[in-house]
């Protein structure tokens, strides 16, 4: 499973402070770029990934010799056009795609992490990016956009460095994590956790992973990522084989055999310690228990939001975005808002979304020129 | 650039003054609010159902977020602009009542436009083919209209009345959107009304 990953690197030594109290001594950023920085590095777009995302959002990527995950709204001439922006997209921290993860090589003992890593939040993620921002010598971004878990980053971008950045696009995303997100991820940890492969996490020496596990975690995530609808007309009660039931416990239906495709095929490319760790990251996230509650948290009054909702996202629903909305209200920021009509689900922001692509291309045309790029 | 508002449109920017704050309440395409912000440095914001309109707005760089005027006004605070603007849509709320209140809550005072009802040729077109009214601000058919809840002149004023709002000033337009400067008759001659009313 563990493959060597050709993205740029940036080795920070130095520690960092976590918001569980606990640091990093020192910490490995994986990220890529698309596009050229233009000379007063005005032209700067942070993408953040999702859940299982990684750096390589547009281009083919290099482990799964897919296109990147938003090949769709990113790169040449596309609605993040890199002919024009420089698009950066970094591994979260925990992630397992080069940058520090419970997968990486604990320095203090030359061994795997495992579960000696220190428990991450979605803060500490941002902490990690800016870093890199920092690195990469730009002072002020362009936008952050990222959508679902990504969409959580660009928020809390907006919450600690909303100085540093000119718009922020929170995409099928929330200021927290619902009860019944939490509920099922915790389902998914606990499948990972009962897998007897999963060892208490020290599984990478002996190569032996708890791909069931894993496997059935993503399988229960994927369902919250479509909409009955969708699953409907996608697979309906359609047989996968034959015409007839098997009356055993083979594969009868076609959603049956697509979502053990979506688990096996997950477990080639995700490590399920970074799973726990980042589904848990997502967990803890609630911009609202900030001191003075989601009215004070978004304090810088010249950025911009562009928030995007899906109408049969059940795992974001639109009324969690009307939430920050009603909070942003009050305090008279500069917020845009649009709730596409869709059936495909929480995905729809991975997805071709007509109406999505255009209306963003719209903000980022809008945001072009009011800052004159 | 005028040239892109229409005349009721023209006639409510000429009551902003510069370095207002200004919610547009049903913005469309953001023509009115965009004009604003550029020409008179206002500070605007908007809201807009459609996709469309929200779109245009977005690409003219305006903040404006999709939402439904009977149901998204709760949230903003007393107070919180100096002109709350509703043109051409109260007819078609759910809840105008709520909706009004909520406008003179919001903003110091509300510049509201609707057709009027009580105009001449509304009433004539009533009497003599006996079928629902249609003109060019009313093009609807009785079965497809997003126009619930019209109202002629008097009927605002008996409202205004009725629930202590204050009507600051009001204008009446003719068919051309020139501004009728003769205020016998307005019910019977005023094809377009504008008020600005706010809260006692």
């Amino acid at each position: 499973m563990r493959k060597k990953i050709s993205s740029e690197k940036i080795l920070i030594k130095e520690p960092l402070r976590l918001d569980s109290g606990d640091r990093l001594e020192e910490y490995q950023i994986a990220f890529e770029t698309f596009g050229k920085l233009n000379k007063n590095k005005t032209n700067a777009i942070l993408i953040c990934h999702a859940l299982t995302g990684d750096q390589f959002c547009t281009g083919k990527n290099p482990i799964t010799k897919k296109n990147g995950w938003w090949h769709l709204l990113v790169g040449p001439g596309k609605v993040i056009d890199t002919n024009i922006f420089f698009v950066i997209c970094s591994n979260v921290l925990g992630g397992c795609m080069g940058t520090t993860g419970p997968s990486s090589i604990n320095p203090k003992t030359n061994k795997p992490f495992g579960l000696k890593f220190p428990v991450i939040t979605i803060g500490d993620m941002v902490k990690v990016q800016n870093k890199l921002i920092e690195k990469l010598e730009i002072k002020k971004l362009f936008a952050v956009v990222g959508g679902s878990m990504g969409g959580m980053q660009a928020l809390e971008w907006a919450a600690q460095y909303g100085n540093k950045i000119n718009a922020v696009i929170p995409i099928a995303a929330s200021y927290r994590h619902s009860a019944q997100n939490i509920a099922f991820h915790e389902i998914g940890r606990q499948a990972i956790m009962a897998d007897p492969n999963w060892k208490k996490g020290n599984y990478y020496e002996k190569k032996i992973f708890p791909k069931r596990g894993l496997a059935v975690a993503r399988m229960i995530a994927h369902i919250t990522y479509l909409s009955e609808s969708a699953l409907q007309r996608k697979f309906g009660r359609n047989l996968q084989n034959s015409k007839f039931f098997s009356f055993g416990f083979d594969t009868d239906f076609q959603i049956e055999s697509y979502l053990k495709h979506q688990g096996i095929s997950f477990v080639e490319r995700f490590d399920a310690n970074s799973y726990l760790y980042i589904t848990k990251a997502m967990d803890y996230f609630d911009l609202s228990i900030k001191k003075g509650g989601l009215k004070k948290v978004f304090s810088e009054k010249k950025l911009r939001f562009c928030f995007f909702s899906f109408t049969s996202d059940w795992l974001f629903p639109t009324f969690e975005t009307k939430t920050i909305l009603s909070a942003l209200k009050s305090i008279n920021a500069k917020s845009c808002f649009l709730e596409i009509n869709t059936d495909k689900g929480h995905d729809a922001f991975l997805l071709e979304e007509p109406d999505f692509h255009s209306s963003l291309k719209q903000f980022i045309l809008g945001q072009i020129k009011e800052n004159k790029l | 650039m005028t040239n892109i508002l229409r005349n009721d449109l023209l006639k409510i920017s000429n009551l902003i003054k510069d370095n207002e704050k200004v919610l547009d309440v049903g913005c469309g395409d953001g023509n009115l609010i965009y004009y604003l912000s550029k020409k008179k440095s206002v500070e605007c914001r908007g809201i807009e159902i459609t996709l469309n309109g929200v779109s245009s707005c977005l690409k003219k760089g305006l903040n404006v977020i999709q939402g439904d005027a009977n149901y998204d006004l709760e949230d903003y605070p007393d107070k919180s602009f100096s002109t709350v603007i509703l043109s051409q849509t109260i007819q078609a709320m759910i809840y105008p009542e709520r909706v009004i209140e909520n406008l003179i809550r919001i903003g110091k005072r509300a510049i509201i436009s609707f057709p009027n009802f009580g105009y001449w040729k509304v009433r004539k077109d009533f009497l003599f083919s006996g079928r629902m009214p249609k003109n060019k601000i009313l093009p609807y058919e009785w079965y497809n209209t997003p126009n619930i809840h019209l109202c002629s002149y008097k009927d605002f004023y008996d409202f205004c009345k009725l629930k202590k709002i204050v009507v600051e000033n009001f204008f009446s337009l003719n068919e051309d959107g020139d501004v009728i400067s003769n205020k016998l008759l307005v019910n019977l001659l005023t094809y377009q009304l504008i008020f600005c009313v706010s809260k006692k």
